[in-house]
């Protein structure tokens, strides 16, 4: 993984770390052993890897090519690697991912990345800028996510903070998190709960209860809730006095560090 | 395994070389799907379109991979249909952006939806139903596109009332292709296909489509029963190819590993027009369809490896 952020400055007995490290050590702790986990490509892979292998090795991670319980012992490129079949449970076809499994709302956690977020978690990976028939920016498009965000019972969102990317309103709504607020998901027919966190490479953001407006409720050592708010693009409500989450532990990063360096080249978008 | 003979032999899949097939099944203007979820990805049967200038195609595929950003920068499709166009774990594919943001090599028209949206237009396909029901597209823009209009030139989402529950679902219009490719493990002699491990929507795909081609790594006398293998009879099957490594840098589960490597090294390579260009000529026009035999061509991109002439390690087509 490329880390966009400088290394973590170590005091005296401290581990020294990357953001991006950090953030997936994060994003790792919010699976729980024995949860069902549909698992988005890129930073989210990482993590949920990172989970199985460190708190929760009974995590059943799921991934759109249709392999159910993949055990990889490196880190896969794509969705679709060899060792995600040679490991699975079951490897089913793509339409029995989505209507069997996904549809009727079997997974317990979604776990999407993004390209554009806005204040109420829904998420753009599809144009930028400009209108659709000519965008700024051309990216994938939707794959698996709509559906993920759509039937997951929750949903969790991994993704680098910028106040470029952090926006007041997506340009294209790809995956629906919260709609525009409170009532949406219901009244468009959405059955699981949508999105209970955003966890970037700098601390985490909840949704408040009453107005589904993801705030920030957790940040990281080092990191103050001004500079937070500096690099969202919408005016981040900070909930209280957010909570200080704890650095990576020494496990937490050899169980990183080891899968990336068995693992290919993994670069995260 | 033992199938019964079809009586009349037009029926049943011929046995041809990769460029007759394409020959005989792929005409210009045609809509082409070519599956393989990251998996089992037909690239030779890919190269070989390429090399027959097909042009105007209408390219069907879940996730256009580095297939269709090939066919797309040597100016073969007019339109995609697709649900994710990226380098997985790796990026942007950028011939498909080149040709969605500046028109080159000429304009492409596109047609988008969800992965769930598409699997089930293929289920629909296969089934001869015209359209497909799911839960799915509600809030997001690409239904929003549909209902202004914008998006693309016929309707493919559509609200429908449950007849049995009143309930609001998704409609989804069927997929049928003039003709199918897909890369397989193994055919025997007669033309009975049999794939495993990832098996995306392939067979969706051929039995949505008019005709189909299936290059395999391996023709044998007998097709031993695996687990979990598709197989697809003869008679649902136009034409099988043997060619071996045709789906190199994906792979072939108990045939090859995924070449994630030259998956990486693409980025380069189809971020420039003329790095594409050179590559096109090289290892695609210049090979005179030999590819799949020996190889791809060990094409080494540049900067992949730091000094020309030497391939990064992975960057070694046929590999098993």
């Amino acid at each position: 993984m490329t880390s966009q952020a400088a290394m973590n400055r170590a005091g005296p007995g401290e581990l020294a770390y990357t953001a991006d490290e950090m953030m997936t050590v994060a994003a790792a702790r919010a699976l729980r052993d024995g949860m069902t986990c549909f698992v988005g490509i890129g930073l989210p892979s990482v993590a949920a890897n990172l989970a199985r292998a460190t708190h929760a090795p009974g995590l059943v991670l799921i991934y759109e090519s249709g392999t159910i319980g993949a055990k990889p012992t490196q880190l896969p490129l794509s969705i679709g690697d060899g060792i995600l079949a040679e490991t699975a449970d079951a490897v089913v076809s793509v339409p029995e991912i989505f209507n069997y499994w996904l549809q009727p709302g079997r997974i317990d956690v979604g776990f999407l990345g993004a390209a554009q977020i806005d204040k109420f978690g829904n998420i753009n990976t599809t144009v930028i800028g400009g209108d659709y028939r000519g965008p700024r920016v051309r990216l994938p498009g939707a794959g698996g996510a709509p559906e993920i965000a759509a039937s997951c019972r929750e949903v969790i969102v991994v993704v680098r903070q910028s106040s470029r990317s952090f926006v007041e309103r997506v340009d294209f709504v790809t995956s629906v998190g919260y709609g525009s607020g409170p009532g949406d998901r219901e009244r468009l027919g959405l059955t699981g709960a949508g999105p209970k966190k955003i966890i970037t490479d700098l601390g985490i953001l909840e949704p408040d209860p009453v107005t589904l407006e993801f705030a920030l409720t957790g940040v990281y050592p080092g990191v103050s809730a001004a500079a937070a708010k500096e690099r969202t693009g919408w005016d981040l409500a900070v909930a209280g006095e957010p909570g200080i989450i704890a650095g990576p532990s020494p496990a937490e990063l050899d169980a990183l560090r080891s899968f990336q360096a068995l693992g290919s080249r993994q670069r995260s978008h | 395994m033992v199938f019964v003979s079809a009586q009349n032999g037009s029926d049943v899949a011929e046995i041809v070389s990769l460029a007759d097939a394409v020959k005989r099944s792929i005409h210009d203007g045609d809509a082409l799907a070519m599956e393989g979820f990251t998996h089992l990805i037909p690239f030779a049967a890919g190269h070989e379109v390429i090399r027959q200038r097909r042009r105007d195609l209408t390219l069907i595929r879940m996730t256009p991979d580095l297939i269709y950003d090939q066919l797309i920068g040597a100016g073969c499709a007019r339109k995609l249909i697709f649900s994710w166009g990226g380098n997985p774990g790796v990026g942007s594919l950028h011939r498909f952006r080149d040709a969605v943001e500046h028109a080159w090599p000429s304009a492409l028209e596109i047609e988008e939806h969800s992965h769930a949206g598409m699997a089930n237009r293929y289920v629909a396909g296969a089934s001869g139903l015209p359209f497909a029901v799911l839960r799915g597209y509600n809030g997001t823009d690409l239904y929003r596109l549909e209902t202004l209009g914008a998006g693309h030139d016929a309707p493919t989402i559509r609200p429908i009332t449950c007849p049995f529950t009143g309930e609001t679902l998704t409609a989804v219009a069927a997929i049928r292709p003039d003709v199918a490719v897909i890369h397989a493990q193994r055919a025997d002699r007669s033309g009975n296909v049999q794939f495993w491990g990832i098996a995306g929507v392939q067979k969706e795909a051929v039995l949505s489509s008019e005709r189909s081609v299936i290059t395999v790594e391996e023709i044998v006398d007998h097709l031993d029963p695996r687990p979990g293998a598709v197989v697809l009879p003869s008679w649902a099957v136009s034409y099988v190819a043997h060619v071996p490594g045709g789906a190199h840098p994906s792979y072939a589960l108990d045939y090859s590993v995924r070449d994630n490597e030259y998956y990486v090294a693409w980025d380069a390579v189809s971020r420039d027009r003329a790095a594409f260009s050179r590559w096109l000529d090289e290892h695609v026009y210049a090979t005179g369809g030999q590819e799949g035999k020996g190889g791809l061509g060990g094409w080494v991109p540049p900067d992949a490896g730091g000094s020309g002439g030497v391939a990064p390690p992975g960057v070694n087509p046929g590999r098993r």
